[in-house]
């Protein structure tokens, strides 16, 4: 066991400057984005910042199919299985 | 090169000596034996050597090719950087069968027939069995004796396959199977082969057992058993249609449960089945740029899926917990960890400059250049879940969330140099990835840092984590919760007590009433007739024979004794593989 540390994330100020640099960072891919020559397979996937959107749109899908659809259905006790 | 021998036999024989030695001899030789592996991988050069003839069969030890030294390469690698990783075991029995386990999985990639294979595939299931019993905890024993049933089941599946196939060919050259929907013998091989590679509800074992290993275990566990599958799978099912869609599902559905799941190794299993689904696709596609890109893609998730592992295992060994509910803020206490972590994090996410980068984009756009729109969809949507669970969740919740009070000391030195070195390798190859196109099976004429496709997966991982970052910030984010998520697991671990119910009450009663009855009237009483014969000789000279034999059993149950767990799901799973042996035993010989 170590002494009780502050970290960089200990402090709010830190953490907003952090959050803060990352929203610069995703402003700044979307601008580059048009610029980019692009190679589409299937057409749509060469529209600008495509790729962000599909992310997005597909973590929040993920994380709120897995928090109310499939959580309901196969949440068990710890000790269910009795082993 | 003067000395030629198959390179598995170095570990599993090297292996031996190890309880032998003691201190800083011990240290030297864990190292040193997986590192001479290496070595000699290295220099190999490609042909066929250590060919039997027994009977008509011709056994090949040693087919050294494109396609097996890629994962000869990485496999020895790996358990150079494992050993490392494990110098603090003193257990001998689980570090022996870590190396046994790992120069089996040498001993598949380099066996050129099914019969050398078979027995190397055994070897590696019971070894593994190993690794997962000697860490020696209520769970880990009985998740250890269920992972070994279902190997078993499947071991039989894939011995059956065999069997028929060498009937229908004539031959046990191990080589292009396919898939034939009529063949009985191509669907056991692939279903045994399957089984190992987690196909969807076949995978349940992986999320059931891996966990349970200790820290050191789960690393050498996480490398070899799926991959050696998909080794087999590229050599003798590439290009089975079946195989798109199977491996499309396996990068799907695992990213599902590896959000709502608490232990943090369990994610890290999920999402190594969604990892070997990238792969099994590209087997599946079958094209030269899809093959390549399995290959590479294998070389790299041993890496950073050890490296993974590895940095969790540090997290246990130093806190006793595993659970992200009770871990959290520990970046300050286990700086470099941590950072390991997420360069293996930023590796599985396929960040650009590192490992994941470069190998599965090959996948991805094989899929693509193939207008498999539904599969490129899934492969996209995979991506970015797999860097929601695993680059974000893992390092997210065992080092920053809430502050969890823990205050360990960081990873010991050897622990630190082993997550180094794969750490070291993840960033080398997505800085450099000639050198890992050079040792693909096909020539490569792939080129992964064009601006759209570095734009592309950019915007894809950015954008997916400010999903999880407005996800968190709103509070909308699953919390995370002390459970258990049931998986297909429950049917050999629940449902088997129905099995054994329906066994009890309808087999049992059709079986002691009815066939009983009829037994008793027609057979007992002619019987009775022949045993007063029989006495009369039995009485003579027979007896004695026989308490020699009693007693001999005596000492045997005493044996099996031991393996008996007293688990009602684990007798039920004995009994299907008692059928499955029996629909064997009769299938086989009317179909030859």
């Amino acid at each position: 066991m170590q002494q009780e540390k502050k970290g960089f994330f200990d402090y709010q100020d830190n953490v907003k400057r952090f959050l803060r640099g990352f929203y610069l960072f995703l402003v700044l891919v979307v601008l580059i984005d048009p610029f980019i020559h692009k190679h589409a397979y299937f057409g749509f996937d060469g529209y600008p910042s495509f790729y962000g959107t599909f992310g997005f749109v597909a973590c929040v899908l993920l994380v709120l199919a897995a928090k109310h659809i499939l959580r309901p259905l196969v949440m068990r006790r710890e000790d269910y299985y009795d082993d | 090169m003067m000395i030629n021998i198959p390179p598995a036999l170095i570990l599993i024989f090297g292996s031996l000596l190890i309880p032998f030695l003691r201190g800083r001899l011990r240290s030297v030789y864990i190292i040193g034996l997986p590192l001479l592996t290496f070595f000699y991988v290295i220099s190999l050069s490609e042909g066929i050597s250590w060919v039997f003839k027994v009977l008509d069969l011709e056994l090949v030890l040693k087919r050294v090719d494109r396609l097996s030294l890629p994962f000869g390469y990485i496999f020895s690698l790996i358990s150079v950087i494992a050993a490392i990783y494990s110098l603090h075991v003193k257990d001998n029995l689980h570090l022996v069968s870590a190396f046994i386990y790992a120069g089996a999985a040498l001993g598949v990639v380099f066996a050129g027939d099914l019969a050398t294979l078979y027995v190397f595939w055994e070897i590696m299931a019971l070894a593994s069995t190993l690794v997962i019993l000697t860490a020696r905890t209520k769970k880990a024993i009985s998740a250890g004796m269920r992972y070994l049933l279902v190997h078993l089941a499947g071991g039989l599946l894939l011995l059956g396959g065999i069997v028929l196939w060498f009937k229908q060919t004539g031959s046990l050259k191990f080589d292009y199977i396919g898939l034939n929907y009529q063949d009985l013998a191509s669907w056991l091989i692939f279903l045994g082969f399957g089984i190992n590679a987690a196909f969807p509800i076949l995978h349940a074992w992986l999320p059931d057992a891996y966990p349970e290993s200790t820290e050191t275990g789960t690393v050498f566990l996480s490398a070899f058993t799926t991959k050696t599958a998909v080794y087999v799978l590229a050599r003798s099912f590439y290009g089975t249609e079946l195989l798109i869609y199977i491996g499309a599902l396996m990068t799907a559905f695992p990213i599902f449960y590896a959000v709502i799941e608490n232990n943090l190794r369990r994610v890290l299993s999920y999402s190594l089945i969604n990892q070997v689904g990238f792969m099994i696709t590209g087997i599946g596609i079958g094209t030269q740029l899809s093959l390549n890109g399995t290959v590479a893609h294998a070389f790299c998730h041993i890496l950073y899926k050890a490296l993974l592992f590895m940095s969790m295992g540090a997290v246990l060994y130093r806190t006793g917990k595993i659970n992200a509910t009770d871990l959290g803020g520990l970046y300050k206490y286990m700086p470099l960890t941590t950072i390991f972590c997420i360069v293996g994090a930023a590796s599985i996410s396929g960040v650009p400059l590192t490992s994941g980068f470069v190998s599965k984009s090959m996948i991805v756009s094989a899929a693509g250049e193939g207008g498999m729109l539904f599969i490129w969809l899934t492969l996209l949507f995979a991506s970015a879940g797999v860097f929601h669970h695993s680059g974000i969740k893992i390092p997210f919740f065992a080092f920053f969330s809430h502050d969890s009070g823990l205050k360990p000391k960081e990873a010991p030195t050897h622990m630190l140099v082993a997550m180094g070195i794969a750490a070291f390798l993840c960033v080398a190859i997505g800085v450099f990835p000639g050198l890992l196109y050079s040792i693909l099976p096909y020539p490569v004429d792939y080129q992964p840092y064009t601006p759209a496709h570095v734009i592309d997966q950019t915007q894809l991982l950015a954008f997916s984590a400010l999903a999880f970052t407005l996800l968190m910030l709103s509070g909308l984010y699953p919390p995370e919760i002390r459970c258990v998520n049931l998986d297909t697991d429950w049917f050999y671990r629940k449902a088997t007590g129905g099995f054994l119910v329906l066994a009890e009450k309808v087999i049992a009663k059709i079986d002691y009433q009815i066939i009983g009855e009829a037994y008793e009237k027609i057979f007992v009483r002619g019987m009775l007739a022949l045993a007063r014969l029989s006495k009369k000789i039995d009485t003579s000279g027979v007896d004695k024979s026989y308490h020699t034999l009693a007693k001999g059993s005596l000492k045997l149950s005493e044996i099996i004794k031991v393996i008996q767990t007293g688990k009602v799901s684990d007798y039920a799973f004995l009994m299907i593989i008692g059928l499955i042996t029996l629909l064997l035993i009769l299938v086989l010989p009317m179909l030859s």
